[in-house]
């Protein structure tokens, strides 16, 4: 197949596969698209040196960086195509609240599979309504989310009088979070099942070249006869769906569902995206950068805790981290 | 040419409010050429290409495709027609490669379930079948898997008119598809306009460059305040005749 290839583009001047590599990634941003891999690589080295007596090597450190890792890559992913369909969910946060809620409630009472799809169909709910309100009503998504955002923040403080739910099923906290194969933790494995199925679906499936032309251009992407505003409702369902994902996650991990899971995380999540080469305007997206930059801040976090950093000097610098890769995200938009 | 004519259109009438953009305009469009669609600024060239596209329905008119009378309801149904439209402002998608985007919302999808009912894209397919086109073509592109965006202005120009024929649209229209390329690269997409043309394929080509109209039209149509003022063939015509027909000093009937 190689060779037959390499002979067909030969004959019609075109290069071979391998030049053809070499010519896309000269052209297509340089070792800009690879920033955030020497930032992974610079700042655990850092960590290593200035932290080794601290143990930040230790491989039960370097587990527990991933376990804390795993919802906010998961939700990067989701949150990864809503911004490469050009919109944005700043209700995902709820949304993990509310999936460990549901998935608590009903793990215990109807059992694991009607516990893990209803906490999902939740999630999917949630979504679609967001994405219609944003397409139909052609409010911006920011604003909806955001809306949504104290809806669901509402609804789940009431659901428990700000109680947590208790989950006793040692299938469900086995396969999200407490259990594992071997020594590797289940949640290492649903990073890599989630960021493997995102960048499937981003670049192999027709539904993820949709969502890029319409983020990237959207007249165009009409223009060839796309449904965009089909395309925008389904990467605000994916979103969520990934929130309610990374839900299912911390409540595996906790055995609970309660009120303030994931409350914290939006920022989180957005600079992880951001920070792994996803614009945060549209069109552009890297499924595994943004699971490298949720690895990062997850690393970023557990350093900075064993620095001896206060909490409000963490927020601080995650703060400053964020503004610097949305700067870096916003030079590259102009220059390309 | 015994065959029907590509496109005709009759009588076409557009008013909007009290302006009368068009009025009872005709048109031919045949396969294998090229015709010219002059005018000056609102004389109704780009009405007269929105009637066309199915972007704008005429109060008056009919338009027959390939000899069967057809109304063109909406831009989708022109291009199910056979009709295609390449705008002034590009109409690619700068992230996704060459192939992607000449294949853009007819992708082929692998065999099997994951083709049918996940979308698994064929993407070897589709470079091959990319290649062929350009090749037939002539357009020279450095690699398809580069970002259509780190192409040049003239080659992201020649990807999206070959997406047109790579779709295999019978009838293309051209809206100033040189406006705004170098000396070098509207040559090359004067090329590709003669490369269409010897395919078959029926090009209209709105443009207020006479030497490009010279250079490669078989026919030109000039609007004036909204009427054809002039259809010539353009071997009878000089550029200067083009001008005073273009200003309205002279006219064909």
């Amino acid at each position: 197949m190689t060779r037959r290839s390499i002979h067909k583009q030969a004959s019609t001047g075109l290069p071979s596969p391998v030049e053809a590599w070499i010519d896309r990634y000269r052209h297509d941003g340089g070792l800009r698209q690879f920033v955030v891999y020497f930032a992974f690589a610079l700042i655990l080295a850092t960590f290593s040196i200035i932290l080794h007596d601290d143990g930040f090597l230790s491989s039960s450190n370097l587990l527990n960086i991933g376990r804390q890792a795993a919802p906010i890559a998961v939700m990067a992913v989701g949150m990864a195509f809503a911004l490469a369909a050009g919109e944005i969910d700043l209700s995902v946060g709820s949304v993990v609240a509310l999936s460990s809620l549901v998935a608590a409630e009903m793990v215990g009472n109807h059992g694991f599979l009607i516990g893990v799809l209803a906490a999902l169909g939740a999630s999917v709910l949630v979504g679609v309504v967001n994405g219609l309100i944003t397409v139909k009503v052609r409010i911006p998504s920011f604003l909806v989310t955001l809306g949504m955002l104290g809806i669901i923040s509402g609804i789940a403080r009431n659901w428990n009088d700000l109680q947590s739910l208790p989950i006793r099923n040692d299938r469900f906290s086995g396969l999200f979070g407490a259990g594992g194969l071997g020594p590797v933790s289940s949640l290492l494995i649903w990073i890599i099942v989630v960021g493997g199925l995102g960048h499937i679906a981003l670049h192999h499936l027709r539904w993820g070249r949709h969502v890029l032309s319409t983020g990237a251009n959207r007249d165009a992407a009409n223009a060839v006869g796309i449904n965009t505003a089909r395309v925008k409702i389904s990467a605000l369902v994916a979103s969520a769906t990934a929130a309610g994902f990374a839900g299912i996650l911390l409540a595996g991990r906790l055995s609970i569902g309660r009120h303030d899971l994931g409350e914290d995380y939006l920022l989180t999540v957005i600079a992880a995206v951001v920070i792994g080469g996803t614009n945060l305007f549209g069109g552009r997206a890297s499924i595994v950068g943004a699971v490298t930059g949720a690895l990062i801040m997850a690393m970023l976090n557990n350093g900075l805790i064993l620095m001896g950093l206060e909490v409000a000097d963490q927020l601080i610098a995650r703060g400053v981290i964020i503004i610097l890769a949305v700067a870096l995200s916003m030079r590259e938009a102009k220059e390309s | 040419m015994s065959m029907s004519p590509a496109l005709v259109a009759v009588g076409i009438s557009k008013s909007f409010r009290a302006v009368q953009a068009l009025d009872d305009v005709s048109i031919e469009l045949h396969h294998g050429r090229v015709t010219a669609l002059l005018g000056d600024n609102g004389a109704g060239k780009s009405t007269l290409v929105k009637c066309l596209a199915g972007i704008y329905q005429p109060d008056a008119g009919r338009f027959l495709i390939e000899g069967t009378e057809h109304r063109i309801n909406s831009s989708r149904h022109a291009r199910e027609l056979g009709i295609e439209t390449v705008h002034q402002a590009l109409s690619v998608i700068d992230p996704l490669d060459v192939a992607e985007n000449l294949f853009l919302n007819r992708e082929h999808t692998r065999g099997g379930w994951a083709g049918a009912h996940i979308g698994l894209l064929d993407k070897r397919r589709m470079r091959e079948e990319c290649t062929a086109t350009l090749s037939d073509l002539d357009i020279r592109i450095p690699s398809l898997r580069r970002s259509v965006g780190s192409l040049s202005g003239g080659q992201r120009q020649a990807v999206a008119i070959g997406r047109a024929v790579a779709w295999g649209q019978r009838i293309v229209l051209l809206d100033e598809p040189a406006a705004a390329l170098g000396v070098e690269q509207t040559q090359r997409v004067l090329d590709l306009i003669a490369n269409m043309r010897d395919q078959g394929v029926a090009v209209l080509l709105i443009t207020h460059n006479m030497d490009r109209v010279l250079a490669v039209c078989d026919q030109a149509v000039v609007l004036y305040q909204g009427r054809k003022c002039a259809e010539v063939d353009v071997p009878d015509v000089t550029k200067d005749d083009l001008v005073s027909f273009i200003t309205g000093a002279r006219g064909t009937g």
